[in-house]
């Protein structure tokens, strides 16, 4: 959603930033995209920890990988780290 | 001395810690600067206040109106970052003492890519540890001015392609070799100097926490390779951030008040030295030393393993490892 | 009529900012020194190191680290000063846009002298005339006494929730900051409560919420971001509209501070001296005015109408005084203490030239550029100044618009 302009009446004072980077979904970037298989997965958290995103987080309740598609650029760091090969980049739509 | 405490947490737990540095940044795909500020603010043991120079993170976290800080965030311009921390850790202590906010530690944390450290930086810096303020200053250092389009920094390495020290036909590169920044640092007689590296997360983890304890000013230099300036693949960041340690290019260490300590990774290699992997295999990977492997460039490589060799037994004799 | 009893102490210019710094409860004060602004660092750090004030005095390695630590210590909620000259602000110039932009209510204390090179430790307006677009309040003393009153005020013009400009007051080097005056000062109860405890406006945050504009852990917000070309106009002129709600706050200040002091330097913006019914009149800045209005009372004596006006406040321009206070003059000389190169003429003379240009009864201007790198200006020379202004009032020419004074040709 591209934000109305405000006019600089409306404009907060010196410029402090009134949006959260999260409504700004980076997702739309990727050529590639991480597929999660649950079995291989020894939860150990390394593609949580090393993507530059967060867009990867760990579900205590349901113990699954959650892989936000709405941050994620598709870099593979995820797949590259993945120490049991649980992460396969696929490309989109080819998924 | 007090010794820092030893902060200890699973991987699973580190997990649940919520993100301060949110997704939705503008950073490349793969870069490694974004890995080691959302690292470093997971560190974060409670109230912060966050300021960055001028550079890569600070651009791609705050495209105004968005901003990916949850914490409270200023920047003001490219070469002062240490002099925010100075202005805000002064401001908290008078306003403090005079009971206008409230009595609680507030961690200041300042960042900074490698240009606003080595170069045009440096005597912010220098000054702010000279005059003792309580804060953090974290060099994420991915080698060249990376944010106005790849140009070389005191940090880029010797044999380096960038903008400014391109592989022409007469000079293969950047000629000059890389600024000792942290040792720099440690010649200060400051309380905390520490290396990290992205792809030893713990132990970075680990020492952007002890720095944020350390009651006084703390240096932390992180290695974060940029897929775009480096000319790498950008799955392959946190490798070349692995293999910098294991060739000794970029060794692990810490040093309280000019003690030099090897961290865990560097000193495997310290005590077993068939581990130390040739330089090679790291620079292989990066396409901006593409040109050294043309024979006519042979030198350069044999110039770069043998400064690399000749920075890790300097390391070695002063961790007091024959 | 004075309400508040004062005293008389004798002070110098720079001891007489120190004094108003320490009565001010500032909480940060950052500054590296140079001279003339030595002293007023020098007596201030007497102070903390005697406790007589409660203030965090961070001796910086350089006016740009003074300037950027004064601005993040004010975004962190500190009421900060500092203090600089010539080189040293020119060195902070990319930092004053900063804190103007910032909007961070530094208030600095810049002891005029010239820039380099070659390298001059003496008076002339050409280091602060330098930084007048970088959106800082401008102020300027014609003696200690109101260096000592406008610091004061300072304070209070700058935190003004409309306003929440960094402000400046400018003092002449060595004329002022290091010759001894006799300064009446308020008592340390009545200026605390004059400029009273900071106030923060509030600000909409990346989360939805109304917070106090500080750097807080408690209420997070992102100061200082990139704007791009769809955002940066508008927060300049977010600048503009601050300067111009200025002109009316610094009147206020000035007003309410003169009742209690019983000193009133004008109207606050400007100081009309004996010019309602002056033919001919100067207009100058800083203590030369002083020398000026000695003349001008001979003048007088003697049946010439003239008259001066003096500026006390350059930025923001205060074009409603200007024009009501020229109109109707025959010949005006506007008086630069600074000269800008390949333009014409000074500074100062561009700006009144301006804002009086719409006047139907505009007077005939001429500016004389003086006493660059401290070359004294005497009564004699000024008195020449005046002569020329008759000239030009009878035969309604005006031979040189711009002239060096004081200068061996």
């Amino acid at each position: 959603m591209i934000p109305q302009k405000k006019g600089w009446k409306e404009v907060p004072l010196a410029g402090v930033c009134w949006m959260s980077s999260t409504e700004y979904k980076t997702g739309d970037w990727r050529s590639y995209k991480p597929i999660w298989n649950t079995e291989k997965c020894t939860r150990c958290m390394f593609c949580h920890i090393y993507c530059p995103e967060g867009a990867i987080k760990h579900d205590t309740e349901t113990n699954e990988m959650v892989f936000d598609y709405d941050f994620c650029k598709g870099c593979g760091i995820c797949a590259n780290e993945c120490p049991a090969t649980a992460i396969e980049m696929v490309l989109e739509g080819k998924e | 001395m007090k010794r820092l405490s030893e902060w200890k947490f699973t991987s699973k737990e580190f997990a649940q810690i919520p993100e301060k540095f949110l997704s939705g940044h503008r950073a490349c795909a793969g870069c490694g600067p974004a890995i080691a500020l959302r690292l470093v603010m997971k560190a974060a043991r409670g109230p912060i206040i966050a300021t960055n120079a001028t550079g890569c993170m600070e651009v791609v976290s705050t495209i105004y109106p968005y901003t990916a800080w949850k914490i409270p965030w200023i920047h003001t311009a490219f070469e002062n970052v240490a002099a925010n921390a100075s202005g805000i850790e002064s401001a908290l202590k008078i306003l403090k003492k005079k009971g206008r906010i409230k009595d609680e530690h507030v961690d200041v944390v300042a960042f900074a890519g490698d240009g606003g450290t080595f170069d045009i930086g440096f005597q912010a810096l220098s000054g702010a540890v000279e005059r003792g303020h309580d804060f953090l200053y974290v060099l994420y250092d991915n080698e060249a001015y990376m944010n106005t389009g790849i140009q070389r920094s005191g940090g880029t390495p010797h044999g380096a392609w960038t903008t400014t020290s391109p592989a022409g036909k007469v000079i293969p590169g950047k000629a000059e070799y890389k600024k000792p920044i942290a040792d720099i640092m440690v010649a200060h007689e400051m309380p905390y100097v520490a290396t990290a590296s992205i792809a030893n997360w713990k132990d970075l983890v680990v020492k952007a926490r002890k720095g944020m304890e350390v009651n006084g000013p703390a240096f932390l230099h992180a290695f974060t390779p940029c897929p775009r300036g480096w000319r790498s693949e950008t799955e392959k960041t946190v490798e070349i951030a692995r293999l910098a340690v294991e060739t000794c290019t970029f060794p692990l260490w810490e040093a309280e008040y000019g003690e030099y300590k090897l961290s865990p990774q560097s000193k495997v290699i310290a005590l077993k030295p068939e581990k130390k992997k040739p330089v090679e295999t790291y620079l292989k990977m990066q396409r901006r030393f593409r040109h050294l492997f043309k024979p006519e460039n042979k030198h350069v490589l044999e110039e770069i393993q043998s400064e690399v060799d000749r920075r890790w037994q300097k390391l070695l004799k002063a961790c007091e490892i024959a | 009529m004075a309400k508040v009893e004062q005293k008389v102490v004798p002070l110098n210019g720079d001891e007489a900012v120190a004094y108003a710094v320490k009565q001010c409860d500032v909480d940060v004060v950052a500054a590296y020194p140079i001279t003339p602004q030595t002293i007023i660092v020098e007596k201030f750090s007497e102070y903390v190191a005697d406790g007589e004030v409660d203030t965090a005095f961070v001796c910086v390695e350089s006016e740009h680290s003074a300037m950027t630590c004064s601005i993040t210590a004010s975004a962190t909620g500190a009421r900060t000063f500092t203090a600089t000259a010539s080189a040293g602000l020119a060195l902070m110039h990319e930092m004053l846009g900063v804190a103007s932009g910032c909007r961070t209510p530094v208030v600095m204390s810049v002891v005029n002298r010239a820039l380099s090179a070659p390298i001059n430790i003496h008076c002339d307006h050409s280091d602060a005339m330098a930084e007048r677009d970088m959106g800082w309040i401008q102020l300027y003393t014609e003696n200690s006494q109101e260096a000592y009153d406008s610091i004061i005020q300072a304070f209070k013009i700058a935190e003004n929730l409309d306003v929440m400009l960094p402000t400046m007051v400018g003092l002449d080097g060595f004329v002022l900051s290091h010759t001894l005056e006799n300064v009446s000062v308020l008592p340390d109860e009545f200026v605390k409560k004059f400029v009273g405890i900071r106030q923060v406006p509030r600000v909409m945050n990346h989360e939805g919420q109304l917070v106090p504009f500080k750097l807080d852990p408690e209420n997070p917000l992102t100061m200082g971001p990139l704007d791009l070309y769809d955002y940066y106009f508008e927060h300049k002129r977010q600048q503009e509209e601050a300067m111009r709600k200025a002109l009316d706050v610094i009147k206020q200040v000035h007003d309410e501070y003169a009742k209690q002091s019983g000193r009133s330097y004008g109207n606050g913006l400007v100081e009309a001296y004996r010019l309602d019914d002056a033919e001919i009149a100067a207009v100058c800045i800083g203590s030369t005015a002083g020398t000026v209005k000695t003349v001008v009372d001979e003048l007088r004596e003697n049946g010439i109408k003239a008259g001066l006006l003096r500026m006390r406040a350059f930025r923001p321009l205060p074009v409603k005084d200007i024009v009501s206070n020229l109109a109707g003059k025959k010949a005006v000389a506007v008086m630069d203490r600074a000269c800008s190169f390949g333009g014409n003429g000074g500074p100062l003379f561009h700006e009144i030239r301006h804002a009086v240009y719409d006047l139907p009864d505009r007077p005939k201007l001429v500016n004389y550029i003086y006493g660059l790198g401290g070359r004294d200006t005497t009564p004699y020379m000024i008195e020449g100044i005046y002569k020329e202004l008759q000239k030009i009032a009878e035969t309604g020419q005006t031979e040189n618009t711009v002239q060096f004074i004081g200068l061996r040709e």
